[in-house]
């Protein structure tokens, strides 16, 4: 438009501008980079640069004994180490026949499902404080801070947990931990109303967060997003509901998914809110083991030699940032032959170059937030 | 729908192209040639019945056996519709392995080509953006190959060095 009213001398110029995002950057969650391509506020593209903690780990694994490995899987995720122990050895022991006892199994839960609530409070959190609200984030860490201790208690352990071991759990929870847990979570249910009221119900945040960066439900399958990312964009599936493992039939739960909440089916509030909702339902899954846990040994016995019989198998859990898949081959030594993890950061983070197109770089921080990326998980 | 008739039902449309099924393992596999890899993935994802429409994961294995030497490419795919699974497996050659890019399909394909070409070395025909994922661009070798032997030195920095406590334990 302006073009027709000035002379060509006058016109305004513009070009693009390329700028980087991190890798030290307090909104990327961790050594991630974005190589943005603006014009002024626009972005026109965003692409993600990883690999900045590519750690080895699958190569480790080829060199490790099975059990020696269960450590490693730790720093696959630090902020949900619990799941990543127990998707290795659910494989392990899908491939070498092995039990696990029932009291162990329910220790697994109790130990994931505090791990959730751990690793989704640091999500909501550092979300808040992404959009500028710092003061939730605090809020988030202190409750997490708690779970943090009862970990400790649980394991010794406060991030890299090393709990979960072939054929059952390392230490059994004893009743004492067990009253605390359950202190704990009549302290965290009406945190998570306050939690509400201070952010989820804002309107500067609701505003932020509203119609960004909404991902279809086509979208979602095609970049295969798992997790509650997956939820959010309207897919009901749930890898404990759907594909159970452990003690989760046993139990009820609720599988929130997105509707949209207060904009679009899939943005940036649905996936939020999709996160929210299961912090209850990680609280309702801990009620009922802790009343159901049953006596008996917390694992059971398993050969040191551990040599399971050449042979391959897939497992997946339903980690905080969705389907963690184990690939492990095993060519009946002593030493895995491979072993692949696929984390539910890597396909959410492929999907960030496609939906940053045309939205403002506030913006690009509320999707990063709000598809709960993890470096270490990533890169592995 | 059990992997069996999964297997069937490729089979009539691709006969020659597919093989070596194993039904009575965790995951039920079949072996896909290399040429044919993406018709099989297009028709297993559009065909109704089987609706693949997620590529879980895709990833490799370097096997080193003598007479049997090979990267295998694995692709897991699923489908949430109809809750079932398939694994397909693509033999290549370890020298020059190189097969058609499934981007196409799955957009997913497109990060995971990516890493199985960085540590694996496959060359993946077609690929939109065939860099190095995780290692950096000037780095030599494929690490998640059985041969691989570590560069002595990147960028001026040593990458073996003998640790400390060896020494003083003499």
């Amino acid at each position: 438009m302006s073009e027709a009213v000035y002379p060509e001398s006058e016109v305004f110029h513009t070009e693009d501008m390329t700028i980087s995002v991190g890798p030290q950057h307090p909104s990327t969650h961790g050594v991630l980079r974005f190589v943005v391509r603006t014009d002024g506020e626009v972005i026109s593209e965003a692409l993600p640069d990883v690999g900045y903690l590519h750690r080895s780990i699958e190569k480790i694994g080829e060199k490790c004994t099975y059990h020696g490995y269960v450590p490693y899987t730790d720093r696959a995720d630090y902020l949900a180490a619990m799941f990543a122990n127990q998707g290795f050895c659910m494989a392990a022991e899908k491939l070498g026949a092995t039990e696990v006892t029932r009291r162990g199994e329910f220790c697994r839960v109790i130990a994931c499902e505090l791990n959730r609530i751990a690793s989704h409070l640091i999500s909501v959190g550092t979300f808040g404080q992404d959009i500028g609200a710092i003061t939730p984030f605090l809020h988030a860490l202190r409750e997490r801070e708690t779970i943090n201790d009862l970990m400790e208690e649980i394991c010794g352990a406060r991030l890299t947990y090393n709990y979960i071991r072939i054929g059952g759990v390392g230490y059994d929870i004893t009743p004492q931990t067990c009253d605390k847990i359950l202190v704990f979570l009549d302290h965290f249910d009406p945190i998570i109303d306050e939690y509400n009221r201070l952010l989820s119900y804002n309107k500067i945040y609701i505003e932020r967060l509203a119609n960004v960066a909404a991902i279809t439900k086509e979208d979602a399958l095609q970049y295969n997003l798992v997790g509650p990312n997956l939820r959010a964009s309207g897919v009901k599936w749930d890898i404990r509901r759907d594909i159970p493992y452990s003690v989760y039939p046993e139990l009820e739960f609720e599988v929130p998914v997105g509707h949209g909440e207060k904009g679009t089916l899939g943005d940036c509030y649905d996936r939020y809110w999709v996160r929210i909702q299961e912090l209850q339902e990680s609280s309702k899954i801990l009620r009922q083991c802790l009343k159901m846990m049953p006596k008996g040994p917390a694992i059971s016995k398993v050969p040191r030699k551990f040599k399971p019989p050449a042979g391959e198998v897939y497992v997946r859990v339903e980690a905080p940032r969705g389907d963690m898949g184990y690939y492990v081959v095993s060519d009946g030594t002593e030493y895995a032959y491979r072993v692949r993890i696929r984390t539910g950061s890597f396909t959410a983070m492929a999907i960030i170059d496609k939906l940053s197109r045309g939205i403002m770089v506030a913006d690009l921080i509320a999707l990063i937030a709000s598809l709960d990326v993890d470096a270490p998980e990533i890169d592995r | 729908m059990q992997a069996q008739e999964i297997y069937n039902k490729i089979e009539k449309q691709f006969p020659g192209k597919v093989g070596l099924f194993r039904g009575d393992v965790f995951d039920p596999h079949l072996n896909v040639d290399a040429g044919a890899i993406v018709d099989v993935c297009r028709y297993l994802r559009d065909d109704a019945e089987t609706a693949f429409e997620v590529l879980s994961d895709l990833t490799a294995i370097d096997w080193t056996k003598k007479d049997d030497e090979k990267i295998q490419v694995v692709y897991h795919l699923f489908s949430y519709a109809k809750r079932h699974q398939i694994v397909l497996k693509v033999d290549l050659p370890r020298e020059a392995p190189r097969i058609a890019t499934v981007e196409g399909i799955w957009k997913a394909a497109n990060w995971f080509e990516r890493e199985v070409f960085d540590l694996f070395g496959v060359d993946f025909a077609g690929h939109s953006d065939l860099r190095r994922i995780m290692l950096p661009e000037d780095w030599v070798g494929h690490p998640l190959r059985k041969d691989y032997v570590e560069q002595e030195e990147y960028d001026g920095i040593s990458t073996q060095r003998a640790p400390l406590v060896d020494k003083l334990l003499k």
